[in-house]
């Protein structure tokens, strides 16, 4: 019996031949990630613990981006603790203001990411990674602190579900549309406990953005991770950004999985998924009845300069509709510098926009965009849970930058073919 | 190990942002975090709750952001056990990591109702509704897992190795 591309990078980080979907594991990791969030309480419990020493220095990252640029004094303790905890521990990949961007924008760009590398975060969205062709699962900060400590963590070895892509994407349709169609169709519970694993002749229309987004939503259909096979579109994105030998990992072709579904693209249309849940998919022309307060573009999903160029290019010489307040979000400092270069900066911001330095402050209600009772908004974002945004009867719609853009200028839910 | 209380019920894909708001995320004490847990779904909640009650969910309880607060206000405002269908995976491994005691069984998800007295014996699984006696079975913990617990949590037993 085969195994699966996910149950071969689990092997050959626990030093073993063979894994079997149900089996409880110890692995190596490649590196252990957390946030400003959920380093503190990791940190806490490292140092409670009585542990003195992380267990290299070179495989820990730290990204201050939650509540960061701090957005009141107990985010501050919360950073300058992380701060403290990395200064003393020569933690080297340790991003505070003015270096940071949405973890997840930002460990890819920085070559911290390669395939077939085992990475955990105390993130939910670790998940991103499997993009790139690596095994990326979100922890809590307990997982985090023990890995920090050991460089170890512990795996029930998952089944599977593969996704068979066919087909090229239509116009004015991207990885977001894809996720949220897969999310419609299997379920927030879907893929609970299992890999989704992506590959066919689809992948050739589906740039690595779109692929970051596709991954980095894998943990809304309930998945522990999902992965994309390797390919040359994948190569050309890691070999210009990492530096240090990496290993491919493909499925055997006896890999059991527990379904396989055939995915043909260029039937996906627009997609959105209505309040409270990732799964309530429709089609977003069908949804014009739906007014917006607020359109925000951005998050560790969305806020590549891809989604920055497809919302430009919506905007250019519009603007957004009256009563809305469009929020646009780069999500690392190269891809604002690179927005102010190209000229998208301008174009969002004579729209109408306000343009953000990095964080992922609305997507969780944190700060930056909170909306108020009653208020509607639609984000590129990840979630549209019960009070996620803002007060508890706020609504969120779930979109690709495209139908956002399209919507922040319309004042209600459209694509970019109906302007 | 058995724990005993009040049925605390709850619906399908109890999210980690109705359990612990994100705008309260910046609060490090646990007190005073938990006196928020529910709040957006169960205002009444933090009133209602009494030490060793058991809350009761259906699938995917705990679904969403790997915030271990969840489980930890669950715990620190008295809760014993979470019985649920099913659990999301990143909730279910912080319960175990930090010592939060949880159960899938989907039987007694459907035959418990609000304010019902249950027992629960984590040794064995069973799970018991004194209210309409009705016992429902759940799969105990593997060893590496009532491992982890035992120790109290997953630091101390790294630190015991």
């Amino acid at each position: 019996m085969g195994m699966t591309m996910t149950q071969k990078i689990l092997a050959s980080h626990a030093g073993l031949e063979k894994v079997e979907a149900g089996q409880l594991i110890r692995t190596k990791l490649d590196l252990v990630l957390g946030n400003d969030i959920t380093s503190s309480v990791a940190i806490r419990e490292f140092e409670k613990a009585g542990f003195r020493a992380v267990f290299d220095t070179e495989k820990i990252a730290m990204v201050m981006d939650h509540f960061v640029p701090n957005k009141d004094i107990k985010a501050a303790e919360q950073c300058k603790s992380c701060r403290t905890f990395a200064r003393n521990q020569a933690i080297h990949h340790y991003f505070d203001v003015g270096e940071m961007g949405v973890e997840h924008a930002l460990l890819p760009e920085k070559g911290l990411v390669a395939p077939g590398e085992l990475i955990i975060g105390a993130d939910s969205h670790t998940c991103t990674y499997g993009a790139l062709g690596a095994f990326s699962t979100g922890v809590g900060s307990t997982d985090m602190a023990a890995g920090m400590a050991t460089g170890e963590g512990w795996f029930k070895v998952p089944t599977a579900l593969h996704f068979h892509l066919n087909g090229a994407l239509r116009k004015d349709v991207s990885g977001k549309d894809v996720i949220l169609h897969i999310i419609g169709l299997i379920g927030v519970d879907g893929a609970l406990y299992k890999s989704m694993e992506f590959g066919g002749a689809g992948l050739k229309s589906l740039s690595i953005d779109d692929r970051l987004t596709m991954a980095n939503m894998a943990i809304e259909a309930g998945a522990k991770n999902g992965i994309f096979e390797v390919d040359e579109i994948t190569l050309a994105y890691v070999n210009e950004r990492v530096n240090r030998p990496y290993e491919i990992y493909k499925a055997d072709p006896d890999a059991v999985y527990e379904k396989t579904y055939e995915i043909d693209l260029s039937a996906i249309s627009p997609t959105v998924a209505c309040p409270h849940l990732p799964e309530n998919t429709k089609d977003a022309e069908e949804l014009n009845d739906v007014k917006i307060d607020q359109a925000v573009i951005g998050s560790c999903t969305n806020g590549r300069l891809s989604d920055m160029a497809i919302a430009a290019a919506i905007l250019k010489g519009k603007h957004v509709a009256e009563d809305v307040r469009c929020i646009v979000i780069p999500a690392t400092q190269k891809i604002y510098k690179e927005c102010i270069q190209l000229g998208y900066a301008e174009i969002f911001i004579d729209a109408g926009c306000i343009v953000s330095t990095p964080t992922c402050g609305p997507c969780l209600g944190g700060y930056m965009g909170i909306l108020a009772a009653e208020e509607v908004a639609v984000a590129t974002t990840n979630r549209n849970f019960l009070g996620r945004m803002g007060h508890i009867s706020s609504k969120v719609y779930l979109a690709s930058p495209a139908v956002a853009a399209a919507s922040a200028v319309k004042g209600f839910i459209c694509t970019p073919d109906q302007l | 190990m058995e724990v005993k209380g009040k049925a605390i019920q709850y619906g399908d894909h109890i999210d980690t942002d109705v359990i612990i708001p994100a705008r309260y995320l910046n609060i490090s004490d646990p007190k005073e975090l938990a006196s928020h847990c529910m709040e957006d779904i169960d205002a009444a909640f933090i009133h209602k709750v009494r030490p060793g009650d058991i809350m009761v969910g259906g699938l995917n309880f705990g679904c969403g952001s790997s915030r271990e607060h969840a489980p930890v206000v669950i715990k620190e405002a008295g809760i014993s056990c979470v019985i649920a269908k099913t659990f999301a995976r990143i909730f279910f491994r912080n319960a175990i990591n930090i010592g939060l005691a949880i159960l899938e069984c989907p039987a007694a998800s459907d035959g418990i109702e609000e304010g019902d007295q249950i027992e629960v014996n984590f040794d064995t699984g069973v799970i018991r509704n004194k209210t309409k006696n009705e016992t429902y079975q759940a799969q105990p913990f593997p060893p590496f897992i009532k491992a982890i617990i035992a120790e109290g949590g997953l630091l101390k037993a790294i630190n015991k190795e």
